[in-house]
């Protein structure tokens, strides 16, 4: 670490950065808003992209005066994480690859590096070298903390969308007077198939259905951890005093199951919705017949 | 016979009688000794004669452990017994869930939603042990 090996009287690098940083922001903040990071981002003014670029030198310079240039942890940073995320979500939303969007940030650190060299053309060239890569290695540090605060948001935004997954995609559907349904649609996993469960269930009881159908033709694939689930949903729902009927299994899945070696043996299936309902329906004794030709205008 | 059903102490649960079944409501709070007293109390009622069902409400249950699980488990086991036909009614799906993450499916275990649908399920199906379930739909 180069900045530790001060002593003599020009002080460590990180602190001859800061003092060029606090000296020069105006200038660096002047020449990052022709950048096209904060020229695109902020399109009201160019006061507001200077004013914007100021606060980030400032961050910068709080970093440097702690000395923790590699730190993307360094507390100065957490002033300007918002606004960082902020820019990086709207070069996302503009169509940019993360990718570019730090390529845009690695292009801030070229004009603040030309600075620095003509402010301390005096220097030995070894000092001046050694505040080169001081200033790199922060702008390196900035460039992680702005991807850091990018990351967490789509991770934010990830687990939110798997939370309305959840409670979008599992609806009971009440298909007659003690038969509810479950239109299965999508990946089935550990926690999908624990929410399908209680749904299936509580709606179960609470419209005191006899008969519960598991339509799965929207599962994509069924493999030995899905097959459990729906064994598991089957044998619930039989505790609970109705009766499960699995319908729509596809040939592929069938194949699959059968390769797999699973047993379904216990669990009552049907080709489609419309034959686990009819075949509920033949249970519960409510037979369905065609209109009598002249008779009614009834299903 | 009276005096196996008319005396419900402290921390038994009572068996009633209602005329060839034998009504059981299990309380929230089913511990070792009591279910042991129960399934005993069940298995006299039943050897004394005249009883074709016993119906288990478990309604009250809102919490399931494995004890309870195993207890459950037995009176399936119990349930193939010839004597008298064991179905239990009114599981709640906390329950249910429970014992098939526990790995308790109790496959032969005969199940109702209400005691009045086991009732049912009891006088209907006289002789053969599992027959097709309900006629009428009335909810």
């Amino acid at each position: 670490m180069p900045q530790h090996e001060t002593g003599g009287a020009p002080g460590a690098p990180a602190h001859e950065v800061r003092d060029f940083l606090r000296r020069r922001s105006e200038q660096i903040a002047q020449r990052w808003a022709d950048e096209p990071l904060f020229r695109t981002v902020f399109t009201v003014s160019r006061e507001e992209a200077v004013e914007a670029g100021r606060a980030v030198v400032d961050a910068l310079a709080r970093v440097a005066d702690s000395r923790r240039v590699e730190d993307p942890d360094a507390a100065g940073f957490s002033a300007v994480r918002e606004q960082l995320a902020r820019m990086g979500a709207a070069r996302s939303r503009a169509g940019l690859s993360a990718a570019q969007v730090s390529s845009e940030l690695a292009a801030l650190l070229p004009p603040v590096d030309r600075l620095l060299v003509a402010d301390l053309e005096r220097e030995r060239p070894e000092r001046l070298r050694e505040c080169s890569t001081a200033l790199t290695v922060l702008m390196g540090t900035l460039r992680l903390v702005a991807m850091q605060t990018a990351l967490s948001e789509i991770q934010a935004l990830t687990d939110r969308q798997r939370l309305q997954l959840l409670e979008v995609a599992t609806p009971v559907i009440k298909l007659w007077d003690g038969i509810v349904a479950v239109p299965l649609i999508g990946t089935l996993d550990s926690a999908r198939s624990q929410v399908v469960m209680e749904t299936l269930l509580n709606a179960v009881v609470d419209q005191h259905a006899r008969f519960a159908i598991l339509d799965i033709t929207g599962v994509p694939t069924v493999d030995s951890l899905v097959a459990q689930h729906l064994m598991q949903t089957v044998d619930a729902v039989r505790l609970l005093g109705a009766e499960c009927v699995v319908s729509g299994i596809r040939p592929a899945i069938a194949q699959t199951i059968v390769h797999l070696g699973l047993d379904l043996g216990t669990v009552k299936t049907r080709a489609g919705l419309a034959d686990a309902l009819g075949h509920c329906l033949d249970e519960l004794g409510a037979n369905i017949v065609a209109a009598a030709p002249g008779g009614a205008d009834r299903r | 016979m009276s005096e196996a059903f008319s005396r419900p102490a402290a921390g038994q649960v009572p068996v009633l009688r209602l005329g060839n079944v034998l009504p059981v409501t299990l309380p929230g709070d089913l511990h070792d000794g009591m279910a042991h007293r129960l399934r005993q109390d069940l298995s006299e009622a039943v050897v004394r004669g005249g009883v074709t069902g016993v119906v288990i409400d478990i309604s009250g249950v809102e919490i399931v452990d494995s004890f309870l699980g195993r207890v459950l488990a037995e009176l399936a086991a119990q349930a193939g017994l010839p004597a008298a036909r064991t179905v239990v009614a009114g599981m709640r799906p906390a329950v249910a869930i429970t014992l098939v993450e526990l790995g308790l499916t109790l496959p032969g275990l005969r199940t109702a939603p209400t005691t009045e649908a086991a009732l049912e399920l009891l006088g209907r199906t006289a002789a053969p042990p599992r027959a097709g379930r309900g006629r009428e739909g009335s909810p």
